[in-house]
């Protein structure tokens, strides 16, 4: 698929449904990590709008490109947007986190669409490069894109897998990082200091871009040209905010674990309806 | 077994173009040949497990059939994770090779012994646990591995039993060889410690009591229908491993025939307890010092048997 303009036009509105969804989902399911969903919605958006070639009728098609979303725990936000776009219904949203539901907590290669089941943290850009080896290998022309946390930056097989992939020279994997600053129970500033972060990725022999990671044009232009630097790895650091969207999860590590009940929910969705 | 799992790889890389061997930049002097043949389908990724697991499940997604290959315990619990989430979980075709079963490194210390790997490996869902005790089984073991699609864990020695099989012998994997036949004791071996056990059985022999002597090349799936056989033709069963007494041979073999509801005469787990192998020494050394060579096995079966040993044996 090739992007159209009005699919490019349309990415705010995907990301505002995602996040909708997502408020819904962990809502009745109880399952949380909405601060990180709502931190890459936008992403998302922009990743499932028009920049990766995929076919919800052909999930599995070899030319697809690859997706692996290494931050397993923003399931609910890759779930919400691949029935968005067709990969499986809507209505299935509605049973993530649920007894017997396929849609667990961390994503689920079990449903179509998904490449990669991930949820402990540091693995998938392992599992991405080996894709993005094996294409090279076969000259495929499909990419592999794979978003982190910063927060599985502070694991070293991260780190390992980026050194193997600028070695090989891996210019069709694409790392995109969720640069929110705040990990698990603090913030990258208190826990574990990632800067200068693009200068580490650039040490390890990446391309690197920074963005805004909610600047749809920004990350549309980034990711539509990679890969910028032949021979390289496309690192794109995406600034973002954390719950992004709702004004009181904004920046707050609260909502990495906290589901929005009552009030907090109304509210949530109330905001949110505003963007539309 | 080296040796024999190389020539095996060389011989299927030529008729597998999707085959990919993975190093964590160890095998030196091993991989020449198979590397100026096949360097399309080497891979050495350096000192990184974790990543080269990582690696070889995305691989394998992609229709590749890897062999992942280090030594002692960096493929298997320095990645142990990737192995359980990214190789075993997809169900991916990566086949997690190991040389220095046991205590082959034997003076290179603790770190280097892969003593508890069988247990841990075959806990695992969809892992094929294979720990072969000759040459032979190795050599069928790796070209095997070819054939089967999904996780699988090859367990290579540096010691080995000398040759058991029958000139037109065919291995299955999954099914117990029994390479000594005998009804007064079971001797149940895994890896190349079987040369122990077979030596045993020459001197329990001696004594008049006839060893049977199994090699449990597959860990994993187990075949219970031997062992329940043995349990009941044969005086008791004397598990012998390289290995942790916990959860490895002897505790897979008590397991499946406690659960039969057969119950050997007696039975003994042969292996470590509860300890590491700290002692500096040659793998046979060690065998003497951790009572695992042929004479503690003899001594094992004959005191269960209530048959003194002859000063003589």
């Amino acid at each position: 698929m090739t992007m159209s303009m009005s699919m490019s036009n349309a990415t705010p509105e995907f990301a505002r449904r995602i996040r909708t969804h997502t408020l819904r989902m962990t809502n009745s399911g109880g399952g949380s990590h909405i601060g990180s969903v709502f931190s890459c919605a936008d992403i998302l958006a922009v990743l499932y709008g028009g920049i990766l070639n995929v076919d919800p009728a052909v999930p599995d098609s070899p030319q697809r490109d690859r997706f692996v979303l290494s931050k397993g725990h923003a399931g609910a936000g890759l779930y919400a947007a691949l029935a968005e776009r067709g990969f499986f219904p809507l209505e299935q949203l509605a049973t993530h986190y649920q007894d017997g539901s396929e849609l667990s907590g961390h994503v689920s290669h079990t449903l179509p669409g998904v490449d990669v089941s991930t949820g402990s943290l540091g693995h998938g850009l392992s599992i991405a490069a080996g894709m993005a080896y094996s294409g090279q290998l076969k000259s495929a022309p499909h990419r592999v894109f794979c978003l982190l946390s910063d927060g599985e930056c502070d694991e070293g097989s991260t780190w390992e897998a980026a050194l193997f992939a600028s070695h090989h020279g891996l210019s069709n994997l694409i790392a995109v990082v969720d640069y929110n600053r705040l990990q698990g129970i603090g913030g990258v500033a208190d826990v574990l200091e990632l800067a200068p972060f693009a200068d580490k990725w650039a040490a390890f022999g990446w391309a690197v871009r920074e963005v805004d990671g909610h600047d749809h044009r920004a990350l549309r232009n980034s990711l539509s040209a990679v890969p910028w630097i032949p021979g390289k790895p496309c690192c794109i650091i995406a600034h973002t905010v954390k719950g992004k969207g709702v004004s009181f999860m904004e920046n707050k590590v609260l909502w990495h674990y906290r589901t929005a009940r009552g009030a907090e929910f109304d509210a949530a969705r109330t905001e949110l309806e505003a963007h539309s | 077994m080296r040796d024999a799992f190389i020539h095996a790889l060389t011989d299927l890389a030529l008729l597998h173009p999707e085959l990919l061997l993975l190093t964590g930049d160890l095998g030196f002097g091993v991989f020449e040949q198979y590397i100026a043949r096949f360097p399309r389908q080497f891979l050495n990724v350096g000192v990184a497990e974790q990543n080269m697991s990582g690696l070889a499940a995305g691989l394998a997604l992609e229709g590749h059939s890897v062999f992942t290959y280090s030594i002692g315990n960096f493929p298997t619990l320095r990645c142990l994770e990737q192995i359980r989430n990214d190789i075993c979980y997809h169900h991916a075709n990566v086949k997690i090779v190991c040389i220095g079963g046991g205590m082959s490194y034997g003076p290179v210390g603790f770190s280097h012994h892969a003593t508890e790997d069988l247990a841990i490996l075959r806990a695992l869902p969809h892992m094929l646990v294979l720990s072969p005790g000759d040459v032979w089984e190795a050599a069928e073991s790796s070209r095997f591995l070819m054939d089967h699609h999904g996780p699988a864990y090859l367990r290579l020695d540096k010691s080995h039993a000398p040759p058991t099989h029958l000139p037109d012998e065919v291995f299955t994997p999954g099914r117990i060889r029994t390479v000594r036949r005998g009804t007064d004791v079971t001797l149940a071996a895994t890896g190349g410690i079987l040369g122990e056990a077979l030596h045993a059985a020459d001197t329990l022999a001696s004594m008049g009591i006839e060893a049977r002597v199994l090699s449990v090349h597959t860990i994993q799936p187990l075949d219970v229908a031997t062992l329940c056989l043995a349990a009941r033709e044969t005086g008791g069963i004397v598990t012998i491993e390289e290995h942790t007494v916990s959860g490895g041979l002897g505790g897979a073999v008590a397991e499946a025939l406690l659960e039969a509801g057969v119950h050997p005469a007696f039975f003994y787990r042969m292996g470590l307890r509860d300890t590491f192998s700290s002692v500096v020494g040659s793998q046979q050394y060690l065998r003497k010092v951790y009572s695992l060579d042929a004479a503690s096995i003899v001594a094992a079966a004959s005191a269960r048997l209530n048959i003194a040993i002859p000063t003589s044996a």
